[in-house]
């Protein structure tokens, strides 16, 4: 808390970045953990939730005759400008946050002091939840071509490596140690996904090395360069795309130009041309293929783990996911803590790299909408938590860091808690006899839309204002409720057939469905309609609260009954939404939990 | 004329059919009066019937037959697929094979519509001063204008409006009494023209005190150039309760030349990211899909939110007016977001207001003689349609199949509702007595239960669109139709209907197990009583 010298300031402005409206006036409160901004609107106390951890930014802007204005980016791409009346409150602020954003030691980081109410027990299981020998097995490893091996123990052949590795079989431990020596940093070929399905041994693998192998050596090899670029260009790139974003009320023409130039959807279609390449040498061709990079912690890790998704249909289960990113991710060696920027440090080595691969996944969501056991919610979750760092499986560059942090016993896993609430993250449209399928996406330029539920997702102005994954979700509740009750009137009639035939009593039938559904009915707001600003319309517009930063507060808060309506508008508009919702909850089963709160 | 004249070979052997993302179809191929058929001659009988007036352009390296029969069949076809004269078109030969259960052409009659008007205002009143479209010959016969404004007064503001188009309700706001109309231009030329019979005309439509919204699609700049021509805009001196606003839309040559890019870069195959950007912003398309569906906005928005009436007029009053003037109904109107209304809505806004669907749709995108009067104008309003469709998806009575269906039949049909350029036209074509309406065909059961959207909820609110540049998408179902298999995402839309039924039969199981279980208890209660 030695950071944190106004931990309260009043009277602060909320502006909205998109519309003119009005601004929200709140109070700012910094905590250890979260920034809070809660409006003071007598109607409703509206709370913004930002997560220390989460901001990449904080911009002072010049001062204005309102106030300072203070502009925060986070990595969940959330943008907030607030404005605080007096400057030296401004600057309190903006150098507490400063401080508080960019932790110096591991052990400042949330997780360490997060207590999710677990006893010790339930921790050390969480953290065995998902274990890497078991995929292995599942793979179908060891067998006849593949084996364990323990050259990698106490981290001696290769530290960034975990220790659970495995490699042809009957290869020496002088062979693998010989290998390392070769590769940049030590990381020699291992396994990263066996193919079963065929009959001979196809698999992935995964390497690092400078440079390339020289041909002349490596007889019934075929190389293909592929030419993901590197980490700094993407780190800019996403830079580029996020001032495309942040443009105020950009022409079509502005924002296509801006989409193209920053070159993100060109990066993310050579990494799923990159998978689907892979995938297709291992399904289709019977290829055994070694995938590298420089030193095989990004670029490889997003194509191998990409491949795999798209050959093994278990990664895409919401359990299999996480199996996905503990074994590709977390357990090769994928430094985290350094792409995404948890602690002060080299901002060159920050990178979106694990951005890039969730994105990927997305584009084959849409594309195949039945073949995911997920929905975009739990990508975002995920997404959410790599930054967070509320939980302790991201925090760290390798695993042998994450040893000697203890952070099974200080800090909780994420998975046994996204497990907990996997219904709200069930893609109701899944079909899960679509096994044993290798998905072979359509990598036409054209297939790569803008993902504006992510880079957009705060500005839920631009959202569908309806969705179909809600509507789905409600009918899944209500096919359960209505098979219960088919089910217990079986019963009853069953009961009642006994009955009239033998002693004559009656059964109370107290049987309702419950006709409720979570799905928020909201009235648009308007965007920039009005130009020439020439006449000043009344903004009615309802909005959803945003409370999405943090984990904690996010358990809670993730569904949708939780949303409350604002109103910034004035009473006559008021009125005719709090009429309109009324109508809407008379419409059958459109009930709105949305609460307006006088 | 006679078809036999243009065909030279009626029959080719041993033709193929190649096709993006399925197998190549071996048959024959014929050419008959309307239609190119390919038949494989196989057990599983593939067949492609393949209409004329839908040939945009024929190039003789994709029909893969012996080069001499090309020759002569591309003649044929060309001669064919640009048949100039009306009633050679096929409307006029197709017999339907279906049993018409209700006749479209009486679906949607305006004294139907004036009806449902009269039940919530008497400020309105129908005029028959069209009825041999003397006064304005793109209006239909009837139209419904201001009660306390006669005839007489109409016949002189006719004159003082481009094309005779004086202004006619469009939509009525039940919520506050507002009222939108579209009208063309005022013909007021360089010397100011003023016409008192129009400003009373459009002043009756407002109430004590209260101002309206004129809406010029377009800018400032062209209306004042529109002055040379004899056309204009209405001075702020002699319409002090109305303020202008100025919204530039895209017409005419403009949006063609925009969709032939858009078309040409989704068959772009070069895999290249940067240049299927490049070429999609170059087409401008969504460019103009924004700016109608802002204008639009603004339209309802005066309307809802301000509380005011509002005029819509760009020149003609026959392309961007519409565009703009429908729009507005859907986001105001619930009733037009249900199948039957928004039939109502295309019959009344777009045929019946007279939008020149025959010159406009002649051809589509890949044809090489471009002709000046062709402009996917309503093509861009389905677009939009589509876009709040993709945003309120729980809003629509129909699905994305029915506007899809709508487009293509606006390009080319076996009906006749598209034909003709207003209502003029069509009564000199005889069309009802001669061919089948389009809705004869779609309202029949079980052809709509093809374009119903499970997820439709009946809600009385106005939905207002996002129209910032991240919240469009280019419209895939008509633009990559062809370059993209569907298969998984109309596995995905087949689920969601399942989903819904089943809960459906659910229900209906549930239901009937409680009446059962209902008459089992009194049948109890009966043997109780003594």
């Amino acid at each position: 808390m030695e950071h944190i010298t106004t931990p309260k300031v009043e009277q602060v402005k909320l502006l909205d970045r998109l519309t003119s409206k009005k601004p929200a006036v709140g109070t700012l409160y910094l905590t250890a953990t979260h920034l809070i901004y809660v409006e003071s609107s007598p109607e409703l106390r509206r709370e913004t939730w930002i997560l220390h951890h989460h901001i990449s930014a904080i911009e002072k802007l010049p001062l204005t005759s309102t106030g300072c204005p203070l502009l925060i980016h986070c990595k969940n791409f959330r943008v907030t400008h607030f404005v605080i009346c007096r400057e030296r409150d401004c600057h309190d602020v903006y150098s507490s946050l400063l401080k508080l954003s960019q932790p110096v030691l591991f052990e400042e980081l949330y997780a360490f002091s997060y207590n999710p109410k677990q006893n010790e027990m339930d921790r050390g299981m969480g953290w065995k939840m998902l274990d890497i020998r078991e995929e292995f097995q599942r793979m179908g490893v060891p067998n006849e071509y593949w084996e364990q091996t323990d050259v990698n123990e106490g981290y001696e052949t290769c530290n960034t490596y975990s220790t659970f590795l495995c490699v042809p079989k009957g290869t020496s431990k002088p062979i693998i140690v010989g290998s390392s020596k070769f590769r940049s940093r030590g990381r020699f070929p291992v396994l990263s996904y066996f193919f079963k399905e065929n009959s001979l041994n196809a698999m992935a693998n995964r390497a690092a090395g400078k440079g390339y192998e020289n041909e002349d050596h490596y007889s019934n090899i075929r190389f293909q360069f592929i030419g993901i670029e590197n980490i700094h260009v993407m780190r800019n790139s996403l830079q580029k795309l996020l001032e495309v974003c942040e443009l105020k009320a950009p022409s079509m023409s502005e924002f296509l130009t801006g989409l193209e130039n920053s070159g993100w959807l060109r990066h993310i279609k050579t990494v799923m041309d990159a998978g689907a390449f892979l995938a297709k040498a291992v399904a289709e061709e019977n290829a055994s293929v070694l995938v590298h990079c420089s030193d095989g912690w990004d670029r490889t890790v997003q194509v191998c783990s990409l491949a795999a998704l798209l050959l093994d249909s278990y990664y895409r289960s919401i359990k299999g996911f996480m199996v996905l990113v503990e074994k590709e991710w977390i357990s090769m060696g994928h430094k985290f803590s350094q792409r995404c920027g948890h602690l002060e440090g080299d901002p060159k080595e920050v990178s979106p790299v694990f951005t890039q691969f969730i994105e990927c996944t997305w584009h084959l969501m849409e594309q195949f909408p039945c073949a995911f056991e997920f929905n975009e919610r739990y990508l975002l979750e995920i997404h959410d938590h790599v930054f967070s760092c509320q939980f302790g499986n991201f925090i760290g560059n390798c695993q042998k860091e994450r040893q000697e942090l203890k952070l099974q016993e200080k800090t909780y896993s994420l998975w046994p808690f996204l497990l907990e609430k996997q219904y709200l993250y069930q893609n109701p449209l899944y079909k899960s006899n679509a096994v044993n399928i290798v998905l072979k996406p359509n990598t036409a330029p054209f297939n790569f839309k803008f993902w504006c539920g992510m880079y957009n997702r705060f500005d839920k102005g631009m959202q569908p204002r309806q969705s179909v994954l809600d509507c789905l979700h409600v009918s899944m509740k209500q096919k359960i409720e209505l098979e219960e009750t088919v089910t217990g009137l079986n019963q009853k009639l069953t009961q009642q057939d006994q009955s009239q035939s033998g002693a004559t009593f009656i059964l109370p039938m107290k049987i309702s469905i419950e006709d409720d559904s979570s799905q928020s009915q909201v009235l648009g707001v308007p965007q920039d309609y009005m130009e020439e600003q020439q006449i000043l319309l009344a903004n009615g517009t309802e909005e959803l609260i945003e409370t999405i930063s943090d984990g904690n507060q996010e358990r809670d808060n993730v569904t949708d009954s939780s949303f409350s309506h604002q109103s910034t508008l004035n009473n006559i508009d008021c009125l005719g939404l709090v009429k309109l919702n009324v109508q809407v909850d008379e419409g059958s089963h459109q009930i709105s939990q949305d609460t307006i709160e006088k | 004329m006679e078809f036999v004249e243009l065909i030279k070979t009626p029959r080719v052997d041993g033709a193929i059919l190649h096709r993006p993302f399925q197998p190549r179809v071996e048959g024959t191929l014929c050419l008959t009066g309307h239609h190119l058929i390919l038949s494989s001659r196989q057990d599983n009988n593939e067949e492609l019937w393949l209409l004329h007036s839908n040939i945009d352009a024929i190039e003789k390296r994709l029909v893969r037959l012996e080069l001499r029969v090309i020759m002569i069949n591309l003649f044929s076809l060309q001669a064919l697929s640009t048949l100039d004269s009306t009633t050679l078109m096929y409307p006029f030969f197709y017999r339907p094979m279906f049993e018409v259960l209700e006749d479209g052409w009486h679906s949607f009659l305006p004294e139907h519509e004036f009806t449902l008007l009269s039940a919530m205002t008497d400020e309105w009143r129908l005029s028959y001063i069209n009825k041999d479209f003397t006064v304005c010959t793109s209006y239909p016969p009837i139209v419904i204008v201001p009660k306390s404004i006669d005839d007489e007064t109409l016949k002189k503001v006719a004159t003082f409006r481009q094309g005779g188009r004086f202004p006619v309700l469009s939509y009525y706001h039940k919520k506050n009494g507002m009222v939108m109309m579209h009208s063309a231009q005022p013909l007021t030329g360089t010397n100011g023209r003023r016409c008192k019979e129009d400003e009373k005309l459009i002043n009756a439509t407002l109430r004590a005190g209260k101002r309206g919204y004129i809406i010029d699609t377009r800018s400032a700049n062209a209306a004042q150039q529109a002055k040379t021509k004899g056309g204009g805009f209405e001075q702020e001196a002699h319409y002090p309760q109305w303020r202008r606003i100025h919204k530039s839309i895209e017409r005419y040559h403009i949006l063609q030349e925009s969709l032939i890019k858009l078309v040409e870069a989704s068959n772009d195959q070069s895999h290249n990211m940067d240049r299927w950007l490049s070429k999609l912003e170059a087409s401008s398309w969504l460019t103009h899909v924004k700016e109608i569906l802002t204008t639009s906005c603004l339209a309802a928005q005066c309307i809802d939110r301000e509380g005011a009436s509002v005029l819509v007029h760009g020149s003609e009053g026959i392309d961007s007016t519409l565009q703009v003037t429908s729009l507005a109904h859907i986001i105001l109107d619930p009733e037009s977001r249900t199948i039957n209304g928004f039939e109502a809505l295309v019959e009344r806004e777009w045929l019946q207001a007279g939008h020149p669907f025959q010159q406009r749709c002649a051809q589509s995108a890949y044809s090489n003689s471009k002709q000046k009067n062709e402009a996917p104008t309503f093509l861009l309003f389905l677009d939009c349609c589509w876009q709040m469709q993709r945003q309120f998806p729980c809003s629509f009575e129909f699905n994305e199949q029915f506007l899809v269906v709508l487009f293509e039949h606006a390009y080319a049909s076996q009906f006749g509702t598209f034909l003709g350029n207003n209502e003029n036209e069509r009564r000199k074509l005889k069309l009802q007595q001669k061919t089948v309406s389009l809705w004869s065909w779609i309202n029949r059961p079980k052809e709509l239960e093809k374009y119903l959207n499970p997820l439709y909820e009946a809600n009385s609110l106005v939905i207002w669109p996002s129209v910032a540049p991240q919240s469009l998408q280019l419209w895939e179902g008509v633009f990559l139709r062809w370059n993209r298999s569907s298969k998984y995402l109309d596995e995905a839309w087949d689920e969601i209907i399942h989903i819904i039924e089943y809960n459906k039969d659910l229900q209906a199981k549930v239901n009937a197990l409680r009446r059962q279980l209902a008459e089992l208890q009194t049948e109890d209660g009966e043997l109780e009583r003594p």
